[in-house]
């Protein structure tokens, strides 16, 4: 179970986060929407300890990951995590099974041959077969995700986060994308907060959607909930419109400059 | 002239500042260096990018240097009949002081750029991030490692630089100049002392530190994309020439 409490991060005198609450039960799917920029990318390096909050607290199994200055020890709960990052952040200087194997040879200590064919198992389970020898500025975007997919779940963790993982994909790609997410959510019988503004991948992964405005979650609800909200942010949002309580720069004269 | 003076204070504080984060990079590299498991691969890659694929450009300017040093020295010594001098001057000069500072900013040339352009495109690709999550330590993994070669590989392309040098300097005094043989080499030993080559030895370490920490702080800390990474990779070299260059000058009046 992970619970974000009053977490609060700003840049300068530019405040993200003011106040998030959030609570994930175990083996939810919980996917954060929210425009470019409203801070979802901050606040999941907050959850996996990637960035310190000014104020607030996350809970990972009752443990403040937040207050662990301890190297040794956040790298024990980070264990637990799997992150698919949004531009797939794979190691450019390693060959593909590399980058799948890379917890299991450094953390589980594994042999190279064996590492190397739970490597191979992992894509395949991504369908992905014949890449493990190529380097990743071989591989195209979609590829990419997906080995960045097979390297976040390579260890068995029990809480996978995915940083846009549908953003940049033509819309099939992005189908096959959510359905590898909940393949692999089923398997691993995982947690996952799933951070995206693509509300057709939100609608399919997520049992509850939270929505981030002005570094506040201010409605969660399931996909049914959301999709027949009264909030008039949230509508504007799901909706795509650029007239309405969110204020778009340069969205004057009641042209739409399209999705937020 | 007030705002000349402000530009000059904010100029200072920001060098202030940055080495302060420099200084804190390198207590953390301390403390990490002798944790367990040590990352032998990656040690042996750095110390090939950082000493063996140098080797060919630090043997080409250090013949050059040495043979540049012979040629001004005997046109000068011979004007008050000092020519047997010159295997001395060419001698203590690469060892105390080329050898270490040349190669020195030609790594920082070289491997210096290398370190932070890779570190940077890593920070801005959120590699470093990955790595983080993969619940690896990252100034483990990718700093440690490059301190150690430099303060390894440094010391011994100087010795390189040293001996290519002084060969270089014999070629012209001996070949072009036509000086005895066996007169310059007895010169060149008579007045060398082994403390010169040592001290030479350990600015190199120095400026191996200096090199690869900066380079690594410049990358790690890089932000802004594509452009991020260009103005870290010329800040890496910038502020590792000047880190050796001022730095030879305080390592000079402390070792001699
Ligand atoms: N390391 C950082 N330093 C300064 N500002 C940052 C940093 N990370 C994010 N921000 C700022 O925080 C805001 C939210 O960013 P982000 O969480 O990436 O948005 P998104 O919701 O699109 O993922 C942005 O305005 C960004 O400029
Ligand atoms: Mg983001």
């Amino acid at each position: 179970m992970i619970r974000v409490v009053d977490l609060h991060k700003s840049f300068g005198d530019k405040k993200v986060l003011d106040g998030v609450n959030l609570e994930i039960n175990d083996c939810e799917s919980v996917v954060v929407i929210g425009g470019s920029g409203s801070g979802k990318s901050v606040l999941i390096k907050n959850v996996i300890g990637l960035m310190k909050p000014d104020k607030g607290s996350v809970f990972i199994d009752d443990v403040d990951i937040a207050g662990i200055d301890n190297m040794d020890k956040l790298n024990e709960i980070r264990k637990k995590f799997g992150m698919l990052f949004q531009y797939a952040a794979l190691f450019d200087s390693m060959k593909v099974w590399e980058n799948v194997a890379f917890a299991l040879l450094r953390l589980h200590r594994l042999s190279e041959y064996e590492a190397r064919a739970i490597a191979i198992e992992k894509l395949k389970s991504v369908g992905l077969v014949d890449v493990e020898d190529l380097m990743p500025a071989e591989l195209s975007g979609g590829m990419k995700k997906r080995v960045g997919l097979a390297r976040a779940i390579a260890h068995d963790p029990e809480i996978l986060i995915f940083d846009e993982p549908t953003t940049g994909l033509d819309p099939i790609m992005a189908d096959v994308i959510d359905r590898l997410i909940i393949s692999v959510r089923k398997e691993l019988k995982a947690t996952s907060i799933t951070i995206t503004h693509d509300m057709n991948s939100a609608y399919r992964t997520a049992d509850r959607i939270a929505m981030l405005y002005n570094g506040k979650i201010i409605e969660t609800g399931t996909p049914e909930e959301i999709r027949n909200t009264g909030n008039p942010t949230v509508r504007q949002f799901i909706e795509g419109r650029a007239e309405g309580p969110i204020h778009i720069e340069g969205a004057g004269n009641g042209k739409s400059l399209g999705r937020v | 002239m007030r705002n000349l003076i402000e530009l000059v204070g904010r100029l200072v504080m920001h060098f202030l500042t940055e080495m302060g984060r420099v200084s804190f990079l390198f207590y953390n590299v301390l403390k990490k260096i002798i944790s367990l498991p040590v990352e032998w691969q990656i040690i042996a890659e750095q110390m090939i990018a950082v000493g063996i694929r140098s080797i060919p450009v630090v043997l080409i300017t250090a013949l050059f240097t040495g043979m540049v040093l012979a040629l001004q020295t005997y046109t000068g010594f011979r004007r008050f009949g000092a020519e047997s001098l010159v295997g001395t001057v060419v001698a203590l000069s690469m060892t105390r002081e080329m050898g270490p500072v040349l190669t020195a900013l030609i790594v920082a040339g070289r491997a210096g750029a290398a370190m932070a352009a890779e570190l940077g495109t890593m920070r801005v690709t959120e590699q470093i991030d990955a790595l983080e999550t993969l619940a690896t330590d990252p100034v483990k993994y990718l700093v440690v490692p490059r301190f150690l070669s430099g303060i390894v590989m440094l010391p011994a392309l100087a010795v390189l630089t040293d001996i290519v040098g002084i060969l270089g300097g014999y070629i012209i005094t001996v070949g072009l100049f036509g000086v005895g043989s066996t007169s310059y080499w007895k010169r060149t030993w008579d007045y060398l002392k082994m403390d010169d080559v040592y001290n030479g030895l350990i600015k190199a370490c120095f400026f191996g530190a200096f090199i690869s920490i900066i380079s690594c702080y410049k990358g790690f800390y890089t932000s802004g994309g594509a452009e991020g990474v260009g103005k870290a990779t010329t800040g890496a070299v910038v502020l590792s020439s000047m880190s050796i260059l001022i730095g030879d000058y305080f390592l000079s009046v402390w070792l001699f």
